[in-house]
């Protein structure tokens, strides 16, 4: 087994008297592959945006690279109406912004595409080497951080050329293709220099072309840059053929875990999930 | 490697469109050369008390405060109504901290000549009136910046309100004068010194908006999540541009103190604001080169080419109707709103949104450093 690098324990997310997501365990170890599936309104972007810091979890932890990331209880008026389990494990209060934990190197992408879309393809990765850079606000006005500069942009333009983009890098992001704009907003999450990378269903709204394009991109990159990847997808394809393991979400809850093949003869799964298209398809 | 590298950088250093960045750079040069030297010639044989000096100075004054606005509203995104108050308190600073001990028993006549007794040199007065605003606006933004949109406009706009009705407070009397006027500080006579005052800060603006920083702001004025999910701070990055925002409308408030030579609370209200937030819609929001046109334009207007109006005409006997004090401002706001509707997005707003034209015209305001708007001051000049 080799190392975790992401360890999710017993997250709860309870919005008001919702529970969008109900005490969900989950890990990714490094170098691996692993997806989150699950019916629409299952939980699993809440889940996404509780890892990366978006929302404060209602009860539970994470921690990254064996270190305590993100750890919250029910606090106020959430501790009466609280209707997870757990409630006293954790005693801390633990939590972080979306750029500190985007810093600890945890990238994402949305699942809407969330470009800078009146800026040009080059100047959205430029944006990613903005944090990772030696300068302050005075030295870069004055064109003091050159060397960062030119380090910044020798960096960007690699990684478009790496990525076929190089053509592209004066285009406005906005005007780009549909799956372009996807792989730019990968591309983008790769400049901030990551060690997982969350996707939140990378491949939607694309055809079976440019998901399997997707699919072999996703591969490349993550050997090429030493990823561990942590995605949310619903093209069945894409999720067999490229996941080392996979999580099931319905209504919340984890109803699911294990290799690909086991999810996909899982009777539990087939009912909430993929039994749904086996309906569609009679 | 090294050859990759190496196309990589040229092609970061060659521009599509042709020209040389040093060409480009000597142009510039040249051009800003030639606008102060016509702006000294113009002094040399105009009458100081001419209009047009009026306009020109007061032209890049308000250009100067129109750009630290855009800088906000424009660039970053946060829609704020405070500058009244950053230059409120820049003035205030320059001309309290300046104003020579020997005439500060006629100013301060109610106070027995007030409780300062020095005068700093017109420099270091500039700078500490930038510092002051500055500071102002970093306290400001500490609880204000959790706000968005139109709650940000209310709270910078109350801010500028308060900060109005403190100064004139009878208890400050002995600093700011309370409500009587401040005056005998030193002031420019010479066009030139606005001009070259606001040109650097100008400059200095648009070094920021071109820097890493600065794409970090326009990242944040385009989405906040992404920018956040991209590791930008967004509290840090805003509370900058706020910072740098305030310091140079505070310097652009020192400027105006000289320009009117006196300084009262009364004339910083939220009109002024919103004079200045009128320039930056019609220059186009992110558009500093837009910003500075249309300030000269404004300025101009209601300086200069529009002043008939307040007058009463007699042609050939008879009086024109409507023609009186206050009328100006009736067809200024008209055409201000034909301005409005028909150019939506401002003079250069179209320019800068256009879907290659983007880039374009970052680098040409980079390159050119208000290279258009020089030529737009030397064509009002002429």
């Amino acid at each position: 087994m080799s190392e975790n690098i992401l360890h999710v324990e017993n997250i709860t997310m309870q919005f008001g008297g919702v529970v969008a997501v109900n005490n969900l365990s989950l890990d990714v170890n490094r170098g691996e592959i692993v997806a989150l599936i699950g019916p629409n309104g299952a939980g699993k972007t809440t889940a996404f945006n509780v890892i990366t810091g978006v929302y404060e979890p209602t009860n539970g932890r994470v921690d990254f690279c064996g270190e305590n990331m993100i750890q919250n209880y029910p606090k106020g008026k959430m501790a009466k109406s609280y209707k997870g389990e757990n409630l006293g494990l954790y005693k801390n209060s633990i939590s972080k912004t979306p750029d500190q934990i985007t810093k600890l190197g945890i990238a994402r992408t949305f699942q809407n595409i969330r470009l800078f879309s009146g800026l040009t393809v080059f100047e959205n990765v430029l944006i990613a080497k903005h944090m990772r850079a030696r300068q302050n606000i005075f030295s870069a006005t004055f064109r003091l951080n050159y060397k960062e500069e030119q380090r910044m942009r020798r960096e960007a333009m690699e990684l478009l050329e790496i990525q076929d983009m190089g053509h592209l890098k004066d285009d406005i992001a906005g005007s780009l293709p549909y799956g372009i704009q996807r792989r730019l907003e990968i591309a983008r999450a790769l400049a901030t220099e990551p060690q997982l990378l969350l996707l939140d269903e990378p491949a939607a709204g694309m055809n079976p072309q440019e998901t399997q394009e997707l699919t072999d991109f996703i591969l490349e990159i993550k050997n090429n840059y030493n990823l561990s990847v942590f995605m949310i997808e619903h093209h069945m394809d894409l999720v067999m053929q490229i996941s080392n393991r996979i999580y099931v979400l319905d209504f919340g809850s984890l109803i699911a875990q294990g290799l690909p093949e086991e999810i996909s003869n899982n009777p539990r799964v087939i009912e909430a999930y993929l039994g749904v298209s086996d309906d569609a398809e009679n | 490697m090294a050859k990759d590298n190496e196309k990589i950088i040229q092609q970061n250093m060659l521009k599509p469109d042709g020209l040389n960045p040093k060409v480009k750079y000597s142009i510039a040069a040249v051009l800003l050369a030639l606008l102060l030297l016509g702006i000294w010639w113009l002094e040399q044989i105009l009458p100081p008390s001419s209009i047009i000096f009026t306009v020109l100075k007061k032209g890049a004054i308000y250009s100067l405060i129109a750009v630290s606005l855009n800088l906000l509203n424009g660039f970053t995104g946060l829609f704020s109504l405070g500058q009244a108050g950053f230059m409120l308190i820049g003035a205030y600073t320059y001309a309290v901290l300046t104003i020579p001990p020997e005439s500060r028993a006629a100013v301060y006549m109610y106070y027995d000549g007030g409780i300062i007794d020095f005068a700093l040199p017109v420099p270091v007065a500039m700078l500490l009136a930038g510092c002051l605003a500055g500071l102002c606006g970093f306290l400001i933004g500490l609880p204000v910046l959790r706000l968005k949109s139109d709650y940000l406009a209310i709270a910078t706009l109350g801010f500028a309100e308060i900060i109005r009705a403190i100064v004139q407070y009878d208890k400050l009397g002995p600093i700011t004068n309370a409500s009587n006027l401040l005056r005998s500080f030193p002031v420019f006579r010479s066009t030139l010194f606005p001009f070259i005052v606001a040109g650097l800060c100008i400059a200095v603006i648009c070094l920021l908006i071109n820097s890493s920083y600065g794409r970090a702001f326009k990242a944040i004025r385009d989405d906040e999540i992404a920018a956040e999910a991209m590791g930008i701070n967004l509290f840090a990055h805003k509370e900058m541009a706020l910072v740098t925002s305030a310091f140079f409308a505070g310097i652009g408030g020192a400027l105006l103190a000289m320009f009117q030579m006196m300084v009262q609370a009364r004339a910083f209200t939220s009109a002024m604001t919103y004079e200045i937030l009128l320039i930056v819609v019609i220059g186009g929001i992110g558009s500093i080169t837009g910003s500075i046109i249309a300030s000269f334009l404004f300025i101009a207007c209601s300086e200069w080419w529009l002043r008939f109006l307040d007058e009463v005409q007699i042609i050939n006997g008879f009086q024109l109707p409507f023609m009186r004090s206050g009328f100006r401002m009736v067809v200024f706001s008209i055409i201000i709103m034909f301005v409005v509707l028909f150019y939506r997005k401002g003079i250069m707003g179209t320019k800068e949104f256009s879907i290659d034209g983007i880039y374009k015209f970052f680098r040409r305001l980079f390159t050119g450093e208000g290279k258009k708007p020089k030529e737009q001051k030397g064509g009002g000049a002429a």
